[in-house]
């Protein structure tokens, strides 16, 4: 088995009494997407923050490419190759959408201390954001600030972002939310390619297309890990079932 | 018109008003105006500093006082030990501007990169009060430092020397706070289309996406208030000259506080928003001080004004909201 | 230096202290309940000086000027806050600050166009008046009476905080803002009140320290300063922190201007001494506040987890 890009060993977090991350090991193997599903309120946001960086974890530690990152900042996993998007679309809203990938590519150059030449004469800089944006199908919009594009396109206008860092990993927080049967469907055929650049961890709530795209699924309830495998095997988990069907009777 | 063309044209019209009211000034030989305007300038020049920390980075700093007061005094201090011929720290005074605008660049750059690398741990509230502390121990030390003249200030009796200029003129220290003014707008307008710009804007708008890319908001903070700081240093050795006297009121808090003032009646963010007003500023003080003593009733009135109703300052409200590209 | 001396420059810093209190414990509600900067609460408490001194000229009675202060100090509150505060919750700290600071400038114009340039005057009242023995030490009898009358005002508010209907309402508005809209509690209404309780503190603090100094113009910035420092190092939105900042800062500052000098005297002599003793002693609370930043950036009692 090849070595994963991104390896969780027993992570734990707790907030006062509530242990919102409990003991989670998961490991993101090269090409595959492995999803992470669990109800509201099982711990998938405190996840995604340990592993970007957002939150310490009291224990365990975070991998990637073999590299232990636990002590590095968000900015400097980033650097590393950790491309994160973000659940709730988090931009820069006054910047144009041309304006938003071009400093994604800026940082994944690490030349942000320069201090004279205008971005905008930065050929090489505007022509990559400009084919990455007609990548997720937003060239037409390159110029709308990002505070004005519609919901759908700031979901691709993050994974645009997360294209410009050319990451060893993907962190995709709920890519698919709001986006809409139309949308979703072009969202999972566009994830299908990108599979093909670096592995994704996918958090979503959209079952279906977790089935459809997923190598493997983990399920996260109340901070654990309570099943990991395949498609077929997490259809068939019956812990599995009895939290999801729970949930449904109960909602 | 579109409004960034719309502020281009703006500012090609305050830059040349700024020119064209002392020159008109010169040929009716009212030596008072040109001074007016080389305080304008100068003001503006301490305001494009804060603006790089406050427009670009969101970094209120409540604490710019202290940087127009450590410039202040180095200009202050140089001019003394050159008149008495005394020496400050084993080297001897100056009353030569470029080597007194270089120190107090430098040192002013040294204490914001202190002030700031502390500062920038802690935002909001915290931080614009951190800031404001700090400038009121260099206002507290000035005020009870008896060596540099203490609570009374230090006057400047000769004015500091520029090559090629008789700054004792007018027109000539005009000429030369223009001229730098001029020079730290441009280096503003670099700033903010470079990748540093891109950077520090970014990180006021977005602090969590820009480290969720890669780009670390302490560093990129930090060197923009280093920068903020170096310039308001500069302007603060040449305000020292222009009124021949340094004193603790230029760290005052309130300086700190007219700063900002000038940013946000111009327009934060904006290239000649320090320049609009630093204008509207001294331009009130002047036509209604001289109606009436309680003028600065209006002028609050004026501030109120704009911070509820018109947040873009002069420049948003006549060339409408900013471009970012 | 005696003992004597410490003692009574001891009691001058706790005095000092209750009053930056009374100060600091409107400004940080304030802030807690609403999110608010609010740098004319230096006017209020010039407000409240003014009124006092100019009732209790009229009146030749220091109590009714000490109950004008207040009412004037609390009803300017209500107004600022109904005309002028309200606009201001929902936007960004900067327009804050910058509002307050036209705040200041309105405020003090407007007090030297009803009162005149000139420092008005304000007696101590004359059951108040002389200095009552404490064993080692004569100390003024209006002090201790300040001393007496900060620590009564920080147990009434403690009270108010935390055994009243309003202080319950003020506690849940600081944790959460929707669920007190949504228990029904008339925000808008809570918030005035809020804001003219802590004007009618700064007032009363403005009214009874205007009798120890001379009430003019200009005479709250000074205070206001040292009372962000106060909440700053207590931790924003914390009544304890307030207390523990101001008799921090007022013990600290009183005693370092005292000591320090001295101490420098030992070894420098006695001019250079008085100069950089002086000098550091002025600086020492902006420095215990930037110590306080750099190590526990919320302060010493957060008021938020």
């Amino acid at each position: 088995m090849a070595d994963p890009v991104l390896d969780l060993r027993g992570l734990s977090k707790a907030f006062g009494a509530l242990k919102a991350t409990d003991d989670v090991s998961l490991t993101l193997l090269p090409g595959e997407i492995h999803a992470l599903i669990g109800p509201n309120g099982a711990g998938k946001s405190t996840l995604m923050g340990l592993v970007s960086g957002k939150i310490t974890p009291d224990a365990g530690e975070v991998r990637l490419g073999g590299q232990d990152i636990t002590a590095l900042s968000v900015a400097n996993r980033a650097r590393l190759g950790l491309g994160r998007s973000f659940q709730v679309s988090s931009l820069i809203p006054e910047y144009s959408a041309l304006r938003n990938v071009m400093l994604a590519v800026q940082a994944r150059q690490g030349h942000s201390y320069r201090f004279l030449k205008p971005v905008m004469r930065d050929r090489p800089l505007r022509d990559e954001a400009r084919a990455i944006l007609s990548r997720v199908g937003l060239d037409s919009r390159a110029s709308v600030e990002a505070a004005v594009l519609s919901h759908g396109e700031r979901r691709l206008l993050e994974i645009a972002v997360a294209l410009a860092l050319k990451p060893r990993c993907f962190l995709l927080d709920e890519p698919m939310a709001g986006l809409g049967s139309e949308g979703t469907a072009r969202l999972v055929s566009f994830l299908q390619t990108l599979r093909q650049e670096a592995p994704i961890l996918l958090v979503e709530h959209d079952m279906d297309a977790v089935f459809r795209l997923a190598d493997r699924i983990s399920v996260l309830v109340y901070g654990r890990i309570i099943a990991t495998g395949s498609v077929d095997d997490i259809r068939a988990n019956a812990q599995v079932r009895a939290v999801y069907l729970g949930e449904e009777t109960s909602a | 018109m579109d409004s960034t063309r719309k502020e281009w044209l703006l500012n090609a019209l305050i830059a040349t008003a700024l020119l064209a009211v002392p020159l008109w000034a010169l040929m009716a030989n009212e030596p008072f105006i040109i001074t007016l305007a080389t305080r304008i300038a100068i003001l503006a020049i301490a305001a494009v500093g804060l603006n790089i920390a406050l427009g670009l980075g969101g970094m209120v700093s409540f604490g710019h006082a202290l940087y127009l007061g450590l410039g202040g005094y180095v200009a202050g201090i140089a001019a003394h030990h050159a008149f008495s011929g005394t020496t400050v720290l084993g080297l001897p005074g100056t009353n030569q501007m470029l080597p007194i605008w270089a120190i107090a660049m430098i040192l002013s750059g040294a204490v914001a990169g202190v002030v700031g690398a502390l500062s920038l741990r802690t935002s909001g509230i915290f931080f614009i009060m951190i800031t404001l502390a700090f400038a009121q121990m260099g206002f507290f030390f000035t005020l009870s430092w008896p060596a540099y003249g203490g609570e009374d200030g230090l006057p400047i009796f000769v004015r500091n020397q520029f090559p090629g200029l008789n700054t004792a003129r007018p027109w000539d220290m005009f000429l030369l706070s223009y001229a730098v003014l001029i020079a730290a707008l441009i280096l503003f307008a670099m700033l903010r289309a470079a990748r540093f710009g891109a950077a520090l804007m970014a990180i006021r708008q977005n602090p969590d996406r820009a480290a969720a890319i890669g780009i670390s908001p302490f560093g990129i903070k930090l060197v923009g208030f280093i920068i903020s700081g170096m310039i308001t240093g500069l302007a603060g050795a040449m305000m020292a000259d222009l009124t021949r006297f340094v004193s603790p009121a230029m760290l005052a808090w309130t300086m700190s506080g007219e700063l900002i003032v000038i940013i946000i009646l111009g327009g934060v963010g904006r290239l000649f928003g320090p320049v609009a007003g630093a204008a509207i500023l001294v331009g009130f003080e002047v036509f209604f001080g001289g109606l009436t003593e309680h003028w600065k009733l209006w002028l609050g009135l004026v501030l109120l004004g704009v911070v509820l109703f018109a947040r873009g300052g002069l420049i948003g409200l006549l060339a409408g909201r900013a471009q970012n590209g | 230096m005696s003992l004597a001396l410490v003692l009574e420059q001891l009691l001058n810093g706790v005095q000092f202290g209750l009053m930056l209190f009374l100060m600091s414990a409107g400004l940080t509600l304030v802030f807690g309940v609403m999110g608010l900067i609010n740098l004319a609460h230096g006017s209020l408490y010039m407000i409240g000086a003014f009124l006092c001194a100019a009732v209790s000229g009229i009146t030749g009675n220091f109590w009714l000027g000490l109950m004008g202060g207040l009412t004037a100090a609390a009803a300017a509150g209500a107004l600022i806050e109904v005309l002028v505060i309200r606009r201001l919750y929902v936007r960004d700290h900067l327009d804050q600050v910058l509002a307050t600071f036209a705040l200041i400038l309105i405020l003090s114009e407007a007090m030297r166009l009803i009162f005149g340039p000139f420092p008005l005057y304000l007696n101590v009242p004359s059951a108040l008046r002389g200095t009552v023995s404490l064993g080692i030490v004569d100390y003024s009898l209006y002090r201790l009476a300040l001393i007496g009358f900060g620590i009564a005002v920080a147990l009434g508010l403690w009270v108010l905080i935390a055994k009243t209907r309003l202080g319950i309402r003020i506690r849940a508005g600081e944790s959460d803002r929707e669920m007190i809209a949504a228990l029904g509690v008339n925000i808008r209404a809570l918030y005035t009140i809020v804001f003219a309780l802590g004007a009618a503190l700064a007032g009363l603090a403005g009214a009874l320290v205007g009798a120890i100094q001379s009430v003019q113009v200009g005479m709250g910035e000074p205070v206001l300063i040292l009372a962000f420092v106060v909440i700053v190092i207590g931790g924003i939105g914390s009544i304890k922190g307030a207390m523990v900042g101001a008799l921090l800062v007022g013990v600290i500052d009183t005693m370092g201007r005292f000591l320090l000098p001295r101490v420098f005297a030992a070894f420098l002599d006695t001019s250079q001494a008085m100069g950089v003793g002086a000098a550091l002693a002025s600086m020492l609370i902006y420095l215990l506040m930037a110590l306080v930043l750099i190590f526990r950036p919320k302060g010493l009692f957060p008021a938020h987890g």
